[in-house]
């Protein structure tokens, strides 16, 4: 069986699967229960200074985005760090690391952005025994208009600031803790590096406003009839989290960086998708605040069996392995050309892909054939857009084809060509080199 | 409330199987299957609804927490959409083109999400939906307030006209009130129906008023703008066979209509031993109440096989679960009896050949002391015959708009015959609504165009 080991910037974990700073890391108890349960790794709710700890609202802290039948597709929370005392959290951490030698446990911090707060607190952190500490330069809501959380991780120079003083007062690996509100967050991420982190994680949560009730017209979640912008994460998030793992792990200036994926995560499948894209951990708080701790176990059987299937023998070997199929889109190949086929043996009659094709994309797809209800691609419209394969009920009805070098697309009467053209050598783009040779 | 439901709180075992055949759906039920509606382009449900129920529309109002609109959806559509959602072979229309059928092997519950749907409306404190138009000042006599005529006389009043409804028995609501298994229609719904649908206004309702003559339907004619015949079935076809008439043989609408209209269950005489002949939904019923009431031992015997059969096979498959004995290729040949009261039947044993029945030599006889005969029923009214409305198949004949050979007459339901389903009367009254109404102003729009040449 696959060994799901990792070494994560110096911190070891039995797998890479750690439970994400938020309210199931808040005390030893639930730690103890993750650790039971099989996790590899908690990051404990994250700690502030000493002295009276936070106060966070005692009516809904939660808000998600249901189906109708209530699956849910986001999540949104506008709890702040931790609000028990700093020595029952530092005494509890300690407790449980020596009781779970073998798990990875990093601590979240949050102090005020001054020096002196940082080297008060790290210390006392490292006297712990954990094995590292992830900075909060996430959280966007209440915390951010006191000047920490997401509005140090906005600011690329306060990320290095930070960063650079943990490293001066402290031993312990530091994992910098990514806000997606922001426009590229390769910045911070550089940041991070430049201020000497050894790990950067991402993404924490999107500023969200769930919705507004109906009855009242109140946003939600509200309590005493008013609300707040919250953070957003769950199912939802994932892609957006991906395209900024992915971003930081092929950016020059920050390549080969640990990075510990987190967003949306809840089955092996989507840690695949982080660790393929660069993650080297992945972190979990979403899915096991809808289902219980006991879901990593499904995590690790599912993505120990996918490695035994694919021969991949450990989580190093498979971090970034899809990262080179990620490019900028003008290096995309002008010349490749799909077509979708629809499976007619599978095809259930629903018409989701005409309707959708005729009314919002390139009238490709039939409704009938010879009076009879038949859903047939034209290939002569249609450009392989995916839109039918992606609204289609049915999972492999509707494939896209690739046509093959020689064959002649129907659409443009153009023959596929074996080499590839990307934009910036196409006789369309105005600043391409082969236009200026040509002149 | 209803003697059913009124009962069924007292929790008596004897009406429990009366009350609510399919159960309605829960709020969290009914979202969950909406959400496997997967709103289909042009979608097969609503071309195999007979009145054309934009079948994905309302499925997604109701995901989207739009119950009004769903069921404003579903009555605009067919106002009897409540009672056809409990009563509608759904498994051989919608629910059989269903394309969850390909993929799934299970359709979406679309007759239960109808239900919940209009059910809800029907329970919220502002039921009505629909707006009568200002009144145009013409009037319509609807003839029958069965399903057919019930939907005539709504579409009509919604679009403004004065409707009459004239009705032989002394409730309306036809089969839906009479002739509906109990189980399909419990909590006295066919009468919240009608109370819904005649707070729209405008329709105003004769019961116990019998049409039994040539001379009043040209009565009719004369003093309204147009008919709508909707008078149904008036005759039950006979077995003519020897001992028809002995004590313990019934019609099985009879039995079925006592039922329906009975204060107290209890006090309706049931066989121990009752044998019901016929193929159809009514045999099944007669058969599923008898067992329901108490018979030891009901057999539903038909002449052909299953396959000729017309109650559906989910119908069939409810008869079997309440212990009804079904057997095929028997065909009546005497209905013996002792002191002038029934004791068994004689069957022949049947054969089909070359398509035609063939009695074999072989006969059989089942003990019974109670008899109900399902085999169909017949326009009766003979009046019809002199009343200038043209006939064949012992239906009257309309043209596709539901139009008679009568100037001035429509008719629709199952006196002009087709499918013999709740949901196809509806059509046909809605047709022959729309027709009048354009009818009618034609006839408008021309004398306005002659009083403009004259005076203009």
């Amino acid at each position: 069986m696959a060994d799901l080991h990792i070494d994560f910037a110096g911190i070891h974990s039995p797998n890479p699967f750690w439970l994400a700073s938020g309210p199931p890391t808040d005390k030893a108890y639930n730690v103890r229960r993750a650790f039971e349960a099989g996790w590899g790794g908690a990051v404990w709710k994250t700690l502030g200074e000493a002295g009276p700890p936070v106060v966070n609202v005692n009516g809904p802290r939660y808000g998600a985005l249901l189906t109708p039948d209530r699956k849910l597709l986001g999540f949104n929370n506008i709890e702040l760090i931790t609000d028990r005392d700093l020595e029952v959290n530092l005494r509890e951490i300690a407790q449980v690391k020596r009781d779970w030698p073998d798990r990875a446990m990093v601590v979240s911090l949050m102090v005020p952005c001054e020096e002196q707060a940082w080297k008060a607190i790290l210390p006392r952190v490292e006297d712990t025994g954990c094995d590292g500490i992830e900075l909060n330069f996430g959280c966007p809501h209440g915390m951010s208009e006191r000047g920490m959380g997401a509005a140090v991780g906005q600011v690329p120079e306060y990320v290095e600031m930070v960063t650079a003083w943990c490293k001066r007062y402290s031993r312990l690996p530091v994992i910098v803790k990514l806000t997606p509100n922001i426009t590229d967050v390769r910045y911070p991420a550089r940041a991070a590096r430049a201020g000497g982190a050894d790990a950067v994680s991402l993404i924490n949560t999107i500023n969200s406003i769930i919705g507004v009730d109906p009855a009242t017209l109140t946003m939600t979640p509200a309590i005493g009839g008013k609300g707040s912008h919250g953070g957003y994460c769950g199912p939802a998030v994932k892609p957006i989290a991906l395209n900024m793992v992915a971003e930081i792990a092929r950016d020059p200036a920050t390549a080969g960086m640990p990075i510990s994926g987190i967003g949306g995560i809840g089955t092996w499948r989507d840690a695949l998708d982080y660790i393929a894209l660069g993650a080297g951990s992945v972190q979990v708080c979403t899915a096991a605040m809808v289902y219980g701790f006991k879901i990593v176990q499904d995590m690790i059987d599912g993505l120990a069996n996918y490695m035994d299937a694919m021969g991949i023998d450990s989580i190093a070997e498979l971090t970034g392995k899809a990262l080179p199929s990620v490019t900028d889109w003008k290096f995309l190949d002008l010349n490749h050309v799909s077509k979708a086929v629809i499976d007619q043996s599978l095809c259930i009659q629903c018409g989701r892909c005409h309707i959708a094709c005729e009314d919002t994309s390139h009238q490709a797809i039939t409704a009938s054939v010879d009076g009879q209800r038949r859903f047939v691609v034209k290939e002569e419209d249609c450009v392989g857009c995916n839109l039918c394969v992606n609204v289609c009920p049915v999972p492999n009805c509707i494939t896209l084809r690739d046509l093959a070098v020689g064959e002649v697309d129907a659409r443009t009467g153009q023959t596929v060509r074996g080499e590839p053209l990307n934009w910036t050598e196409h006789p369309n783009n105005a600043a391409c080199a082969c236009l200026s040779a040509a002149v | 409330m209803s003697f059913l439901s009124s009962l069924a709180k007292q929790g008596d075992g004897l009406v429990a199987g009366f009350v609510d055949a399919v159960p309605a759906l829960m709020p969290t039920q009914a979202l969950v299957e909406a959400e496997r509606c997967l709103y289909c382009y042009d979608a097969p449900c609503t071309h195999a609804c007979p009145t054309r129920i934009d079948v994905p529309a309302f499925i997604r109002r109701i995901a989207d927490g739009n119950l009004r609109g769903a069921a404003h959806g579903i009555l605009d559509a067919n106002p009897l959409g409540g009672m056809c959602a409990r009563v509608c072979p759904t498994e051989e229309l919608c629910e059989k083109v269903c394309v969850r059928n390909t993929q799934h092997g299970l359709p979406v519950a679309i007759g239960r999400l109808q239900r919940y749907a209009v059910d809800t409306l029907m329970q919220d404190t502002r039921p009505q939906i629909f707006q009568r138009t200002a009144p145009v000042g013409r009037r319509v006599a609807v003839v029958g307030a069965g399903p057919a005529g019930l939907s005539c006389a709504h579409t009509l009043a919604r679009l403004g006209y004065d409707v009459e409804m004239f009705d032989m028995r002394p409730k309306p609501g036809g089969l839906n009130e009479y002739g509906i298994a109990a189980y399909k229609a419990a909590g006295d719904f066919a009468q919240k129906e009608v109370a819904w649908l005649l707070d729209i206004g405008g329709i105003a309702v004769h019961s116990g008023w019998r049409l039994q003559s040539a001379s009043q339907l040209h009565a009719l004619r004369d003093e309204y703008d147009a008919v709508f015949l909707a008078i149904g079935l008036a005759d039950t076809r006979k077995l003519n066979i020897p001992g028809e008439s002995l004590e313990g043989v019934y019609d099985a609408v009879d039995f079925i209509a006592a039922i329906r209209q009975a204060g107290e269950l209890s006090s309706i005489p049931i066989g121990r031993r009752v044998v019901v002949i016929g193929g159809g939904m009514t045999a099944v019923d007669a058969a599923v109440h008898a067992r329901l009431l108490g018979a030891e031992q009901v057999f539903l015997v038909y002449r052909r096989g299953q396959a000729q059969m017309s109650a559906s096979k989910a119908e069939l498959q409810r008869a079997q679960t309440h212990g009804v004995l079904v057997r095929f290729w028997l065909a009546p040949e005497e209905i013996l009896g002792v002191h002038n009261r029934v004791q068994a039947v004689r069957f022949v044993h049947q054969t089909q050949r070359d398509g035609q029945l063939q009695p074999a030599a072989e006969t059989e006889v089942i003990l019974a002391d109670m008899v109900l005969k399902a085999i169909g029923q017949t326009l009766g009214n003979s009046w019809l015959h002199d009343s200038g409305l043209a006939l064949a198949q012992g239906r009257i004949v309309t043209d596709d708009q539901g139009r008679t050979a009568l100037p001035g007459v429509w008719a629709g339901g199952d006196c002009i015959g087709g499918l013999e389903l709740t949901v196809e009367a509806v059509a046909h009254g809605q047709r022959a609504a729309q027709s009048i109404h354009a009818h009618l102003n034609a006839a408008v729009a021309t004398s306005a165009h002659l009083q403009g040449i004259f005076h203009g």
